[in-house]
């Protein structure tokens, strides 16, 4: 009886205590969380201007989205983004690592190299982009007209930079092409992922006369899967969530986001200025919860999928 | 044996030159767009424009820098930014290991509840609950000040939470349990015992919370409006919208609001890259 009464009197103790520690999550969840997701879905039934209280309209705002030819041309963007930018990242980080795992010298400083792009702060660095894709004095396109001039002068047919963000066709490559400065990141997670690799998988393959190739096709691939599956799906959601640099590299600040011709309005884009420019709040709640159902279904299709092609080690 | 050996250093010497050639040229890739912001950065505007570029401009024109950064109120704009990045690091270090202790070190029912609650939140992109968030400041009058961007720091970062709290349970149990003998109460066992374990981790939580909020425009853009309060981010944004053809100033300004970062990185790389390995942030 007395040893219950102890227990039960040091088991209110230790709720009380828990509750006490975590008490600003609790307000944290409850004010920042939890009711923004609730009205979040409310309001996207909602006419609601910032001015106006909201009003309910139903499905209206969902069947416009639907109609929304800047809406669609949004999402066709960010897919086209998505679908470009993560494989190639991972590709190109991919090899980075793998090349710094061969036991170089300097490792350090190659590493560091690969990693600073990653930490420049994103405007400064879109800022800085700006100037290098600049069409006319560009570094990018110095360069590229320069090996055109070579290719002349040995008889070739020459070749001249692109417009980049001022041609409707080659402003997503030049975002593409930009987003790759960035993945150092990714480049040290792999870096420390490859520790892991067994070396004796190597030496018993080369044994058996494995090429490089196949070495790093069926030995380090599937040890290195988990690490990519994270990255792709970090990555994706990232690309869904595209906007800082794109918001500044086409007009932004100046009123005028998405150009030329719509062709990097991205999704995140056309949300902010539904919600913050066009004070379309209830609609851009639609597309915000349209947003999450997306990112949801991606990650958990990814998930599913996982299983067939996700190797871990020992585990 | 021997053959085999004296066969592989023939094979792989060739591949270690390719394999350092392509390094090289990747480094070169990775490192020419830092050359270029710096040439630009103290160029004479006659030397801009020119084909092929002069990577080291004659003379410097170090009034890019004075110029650019008075153009704007960018010592203000500074000012601004210092004081929320300070604020947002203490207030995840306040906030989470706290949370974090109340998770890991004490039983409680409801508590595992509550974490998968709070790792679920992670899921949860910022842009989906933006303008209900923004409905929520508004309606506490929020909206316009630095509030909006430093008070969610203090009621915890879902993120840094799970981080800490994972180190927390590697706390040895032992340890808690003789302090608790002694008569410990659970506060002093937090502040006393369990904070200064946790010195490296906090230390990465503090290093990741600066860099977030000295590069966040999104959060800044939303909030602030009127310029006298402007972060350094949304300050060259606005300098690279009115004055996009003045490269130099430009470069100068970006240059300004890059190398304490890179200063920053060099002073703490370790914590940097365990960071990294550690959580799968990528900075």
């Amino acid at each position: 009886m007395g040893i219950s009464m102890r227990k039960s009197a040091l088991e209110r103790t230790n709720t009380r205590n828990g509750l006490l520690f975590v008490m600003p999550t609790l307000i944290g969840l409850a004010a920042f969380t939890a009711y923004p997701v609730v009205s979040l879905l409310y309001y996207g039934f909602c006419r609601y201007t910032a001015l106006k209280p909201p009003s309910w309209v139903g499905l209206a705002n969902y069947e416009m989205l639907f109609h929304d030819k800047l809406f669609l041309e949004s999402l066709y963007n960010t897919a086209y983004y998505a679908i470009f930018a993560v494989p190639l990242g991972i590709t190109v980080a991919f090899t980075l690592a793998v090349l710094l795992n061969a036991k170089v010298k300097g490792l350090a400083v190659f590493r560091t190299i690969f990693y600073i792009p990653s930490i420049v702060p994103v405007v400064a660095s879109s800022v800085l982009w700006l100037w290098i894709l600049n069409p006319n004095y560009g570094l990018l396109n110095l360069m590229i007209d320069g090996f055109g001039g070579l290719l002349q002068k040995i008889g070739l047919p020459g070749i001249s930079g692109p417009g980049w963000l001022a041609s409707p066709q080659w402003s997503k490559p030049a975002l593409i092409l930009m987003s790759t400065w960035g993945i150092g990141g990714s480049v040290v997670i792999y870096l420390a992922g490859l520790q892991d690799v067994p070396q004796e998988l190597y030496e018993a393959a080369s044994i058996d006369g494995a090429s490089g190739w196949h070495k790093t096709r069926h030995i380090t691939i599937p040890f290195m899967s988990p690490y990519i599956f994270f990255t792709a799906i970090m990555g994706l959601i990232g690309s869904v969530q595209y906007f800082t640099q794109a918001w500044i590299m086409t007009g932004g600040a100046t009123g005028s986001p998405g150009g030329p011709a719509n062709s990097t309005m991205f999704f995140a884009m056309y949300l902010f200025q539904n919600a913050f420019q066009l004070f379309k709040m209830g609609y851009a709640c639609a597309m915000a919860w349209l947003l999450f159902i997306l990112i949801l279904g991606v990650t958990l299709l990814i998930f599913k999928s996982s299983a067939r092609y996700i190797y871990y080690g020992g585990q | 044996m021997a053959g085999s050996r004296r066969k592989r250093i023939k094979v792989t010497t060739p591949g270690r030159c390719a394999t350092y050639l392509a390094l090289v040229v990747f480094s070169a890739v990775f490192f020419i767009p830092f050359l270029w912001l710096l040439s630009t950065s103290v160029k004479p505007d006659s030397q801009i424009m020119v084909v092929p570029p002069r990577w080291i401009p004659h003379p410097f024109q170090w009034s890019n820098y004075t110029k650019g950064l008075t153009f704007a109120n960018f010592p203000l704009f500074l000012r601004n930014t210092l004081i929320i990045c300070t604020a947002n690091v203490t207030g995840v270090l306040i906030s989470c290991p706290l949370v974090a202790y109340g998770l890991s070190m004490i039983r409680w029912r409801g508590r595992d509840f509550l974490f998968v609650v709070i790792l679920s939140t992670m899921m949860l992109p910022y842009q989906v609950v933006m303008v209900p968030l923004f409905t929520v400041f508004t309606f506490l009058r929020w909206t316009g000040t630095f509030l909006p961007l430093i008070v969610p720091a203090f009621l915890g970062n879902a993120f840094f939470i799970f981080l800490l709290r994972q180190f927390f349970m590697t706390i040895p149990r032992d340890l808690i349990d003789a302090a608790k003998i002694d008569g410990c109460s659970e506060f002093q066992i937090y502040r006393r015992i369990v904070l200064p374990l946790a010195k490296p981790v906090l230390a990465t939580v503090a290093l990741f919370t600066f860099m977030w909020s000295w590069n966040d425009y999104l959060g800044p853009l939303i909030y602030l409006f009127d310029e006298s309060q402007y972060t350094i981010s949304l300050g060259l944004a606005m300098f690279s919208s009115q004055y996009g053809s003045y490269w130099g100033m430009l470069m100068a300004v970006s240059t300004v609001v890059t190398v304490p970062i890179i200063i920053l990185f060099f002073f703490t790389q370790r914590t940097f890259i365990q960071g990294i390995t550690l959580t799968g942030i990528k900075g």
